[in-house]
């Protein structure tokens, strides 16, 4: 369901902490998309998401939402996207359902919607049984379940994750999967770092090679493969080539 | 490895392990501030013998045989370390069950576990002495250096007090384990240790109170009818008071006891420590219900977070042991307030400050809970609201909590007096709102789980926040007494927080 809108438009960001992170990286994101950002550690991916998400304020650049200029507006832009974070930040004191009805309120969501989406939300990711139960003794998985439903049951235009597989068990990110691509399907667009390059093969329409700082490839799997005059090679040998082309021309 | 050697090597990790956690408590885990730590310890070491001074230097010239009422005096002193050190103790016990992440480790490895789990009672039991002999050598400096050499056997009961605080406080913690469950557990453990930290100096103050009108505890220690309940001088009841004036048999004796007491709970609890350790982790992966399936609740995003804020802070179990102290800090005054119904003493001015006192120090608490420890803080920075509205909304929190609690206590005293009723309001409100103030200027994002190193984050924030409730309960009580005393208090409190501002990092 992929339309000509821009769902992320990010031009010349820059951060530097001791070294340079993020190094005038231009990105453009189609609404109705589902873009993988890959790289390796320390590559600048998760710096970059964090300033897009307004978690972090780059030294220069711009970020626009769908169009909404997320620097000089983040409230309107936040209001319109969701992220998710690899190491989930939930209340350990709070039920799921707890959890997603302060979500909920934080966005604004009207309790009538609201209400029947978390419990939708929560039994698709197989957190039924433990809708009541407070979070304090959730398994790595089901806290960042619980995280995503979070971050969905506002219904956001955008949702950025960083590493949403990590640590999480086959069938807990066949779950995750599931749901995203029903996201995407029904006209929202994602955004993902993923170290598992087998995720990004399969589910992205296009996917995004980042290294020191700067976008070095992109493109659908068959383009970056074309680009780099690899036939039919697998996204992991791609990968592996590119990051060492930047590294040796560093 | 033979057996001794083992246990000897695991001591040697146990107590690494421990110095490592207090030194990082003191440096606030930053590298680089062992030296800066260091010279603060001994500056705060060297001053603390003033108050030391104050509190016990009359007694240095005690000598042998004591009449009763100074036995009775000095004993109860002994009592009341033993009681703070007792309630500390099961603070630290209950952290070892539930917060040590080498447990598995441990029980995975091919070693005895009843050795290892006696090395792990017997660090406990020296690092809960270690920390005594540390807060009581100014108190034992001054009466050496006024009394003589004698007094140095004061360090003796102070080991022999530390040994069995912490014998006691593995067996009171295991036991609660053993009745309660490991899930309640925690929360009792708190506000047991709370009880017992506070319960000896409010039971005496009560009886003061109601027997002679005064908040001084010593109305009660030295009056004829506490010598009149008080067994013969022979009494073993007096053995700590001895020991502590120089008796050597009497210090033996003492030590010997608290030895075999730890020796005795380090042979029945032992083998159980490893079973209530599982129990404890157990309990980490089975979770506590709610019943609560209604659907959302409406209204404004603030709304949404204030909601949140009230429900973290109703399932906090610092929170419930913290307030619970506080009150039972509050129950003399209320006492006395509820006394000068029928009787008009003056002696009902001393409720304003502690009352004050008590609200700054909780608004601290609670304000760091609600503006610093935030679980979830990408989601908060994430959501449609402007960080100024987030902040609103826990401080608003904070302020209501302390309405809720402080309100009916001033609405009391309104009816005994409306001038100090007014006072009193007002000081709490200014104390609340500087402590919260402090808190807003000094704040670090954390994890509400890492509360106890909240005094650690920043040395100034602490110690501005203690000035700073002092300051204000002082100036409320000169308020009532000497109006032109509170001014300049006042003024000094002012100042206080002014230097505070300007030297927090969150300033403009």
């Amino acid at each position: 369901m992929k339309s000509e809108q821009t769902a992320l438009e990010v031009q010349g960001l820059t951060k530097r902490f001791d070294r340079l992170a993020v190094d005038g990286l231009d990105l453009s994101v189609r609404a109705g998309e589902f873009y993988a950002l890959v790289g390796p550690n320390g590559a600048g991916k998760t710096t970059t998401l964090r300033m897009v998400a307004g978690l972090l304020r780059p030294d220069a650049g711009s970020v626009a939402i769908f169009g909404v200029d997320a620097l000089s507006n983040p409230i309107g832009a936040k209001q319109i996207m969701a992220w998710v974070s690899d190491e989930p930040m939930i209340y350990d004191k709070l039920t799921p359902l707890e959890y997603l009805e302060f979500v909920a309120g934080l966005w604004g969501v009207d309790p009538m919607l609201s209400t029947p989406a978390a419990r939708d939300l929560l039994v698709s990711l197989g957190l039924e049984p433990h809708l009541n139960e407070r979070c304090e003794g959730f398994s790595k998985g089901m806290r960042q379940k619980v995280a995503l439903a979070g971050a969905l049951v506002h219904d956001p235009r955008l949702i950025i994750l960083d590493e949403p597989l990590t640590g999480l068990d086959a069938v807990s990110a066949r779950h995750v999967k599931g749901l995203l691509s029903e996201r995407v399907r029904a006209g929202c667009t994602v955004i993902m770092t993923t170290h598992i390059l087998e995720v990004a093969e399969r589910m992205a329409d296009r996917i995004g090679v980042i290294a020191r700082g700067r976008l070095v490839a992109e493109g659908t799997l068959d383009e970056l493969r074309a680009q780099n005059g690899h036939g039919s090679t697998s996204l992991e040998d791609l990968f592996i080539a590119l990051v060492d082309v930047t590294a040796e021309a560093a | 490895m033979s057996t001794a050697t083992a246990l000897t090597w695991f001591a040697r990790h146990e107590l690494r392990l421990a110095w490592r956690e207090w030194l990082a408590m003191i440096t606030g885990g930053r590298r680089g501030r062992k030296r800066a730590a260091a010279i603060g310890l001994v500056a705060f070491a060297a001053l603390m013998h003033l108050p030391a001074y104050a509190v016990i230097g009359r007694f240095a010239t005690l000598q042998a045989p004591l009449d009763k009422t100074s036995l009775i005096v000095l004993t109860s002193t002994i009592l009341l370390a033993w009681a703070l050190m007792l309630s500390q103790a099961i603070e630290s016990v209950t952290r070892v069950f539930y917060a040590r992440a080498d447990l598995d480790l441990i029980m995975s490895s091919p070693a005895k576990l009843a050795n290892i789990f006696s090395v792990r009672i017997a660090a406990i039991a020296l690092v809960v002495t270690g920390m005594a002999l540390l807060f009581s050598t100014p108190f034992v400096d001054v009466l050496v250096l006024n009394g003589g050499a004698r007094w140095l056997a004061g360090f003796g009961v102070v080991i022999a007090i530390g040994l069995s605080a912490a014998a006691l406080a593995i067996a009171i913690t295991i036991l609660l384990f053993r009745l309660i469950g490991a899930a309640r557990t925690r929360l009792i453990a708190q506000i047991v240790a709370a009880i017992i930290g506070a319960g000896f100096v409010i039971a005496l103050q009560i009886a003061a109170i109601l027997s002679y009108g005064t908040l001084s505890r010593f109305a009660v220690l030295t009056s004829e009818a506490a010598a009149g309940f008080a067994p013969d001088a022979a009494s073993l009841l007096w053995w700590p008071a001895r020991a502590a004036l120089g008796d050597l048999e009497a210090l033996l004796w003492l030590l010997s006891a608290s030895l075999v007491l730890l020796g005795a709970v380090m042979a029945v609890f032992s083998p159980r420590f490893a079973d209530t350790a599982i129990g404890a982790s157990a309990q980490a992966i089975t979770s506590r219900r709610s019943n609560r399936t209604l659907a959302f609740r409406g209204g404004s995003r603030q709304q949404a977070l204030r909601r949140k804020e009230f429900l973290l802070l109703k399932r906090d179990p610092w929170l419930i042991s913290q307030t619970l102290m506080q009150l039972l800090y509050l129950v003399p005054p209320a006492v006395m307030l509820w006394r000068s119904f029928s009787d008009t003493s003056v002696a009902i001015v001393l409720i304003t400050p502690v009352v004050v006192m008590a609200a700054g120090q909780l608004a601290g608490g609670l304000a760091w809970l609600t503006i610093c420890g935030e679980d979830a803080a990408d989601l908060v920075a994430t959501a449609p609201l402007s960080k100024a509205a987030v902040l609103r909304a826990k401080i608003e929190v904070v302020l209501i909590v302390m309405g809720a609690i402080f309100a009916p206590l001033v609405a009391a005293l309104a009816f005994a007096s409306p001038l100090q009723a007014a006072v009193t309001g007002c000081g709490v409100a200014i104390g609340a709102a500087s402590a919260t103030a402090i808190q807003l200027w000094f704040r670090v994002q954390a994890r509400r789980s890492q509360f106890r190193r909240r005094q650690t984050s920043s040395r100034l924030a602490t110690i501005a926040e203690a000035f700073s409730s002092i300051g204000w309960a002082a100036t409320s009580a000169l308020a009532l007494s000497i109006p032109a005393g509170a001014a300049v208090s006042g003024l000094m409190t002012a100042a206080i927080m002014a230097v505070t501002w300007k030297l927090s990092p969150r300033r403009g």
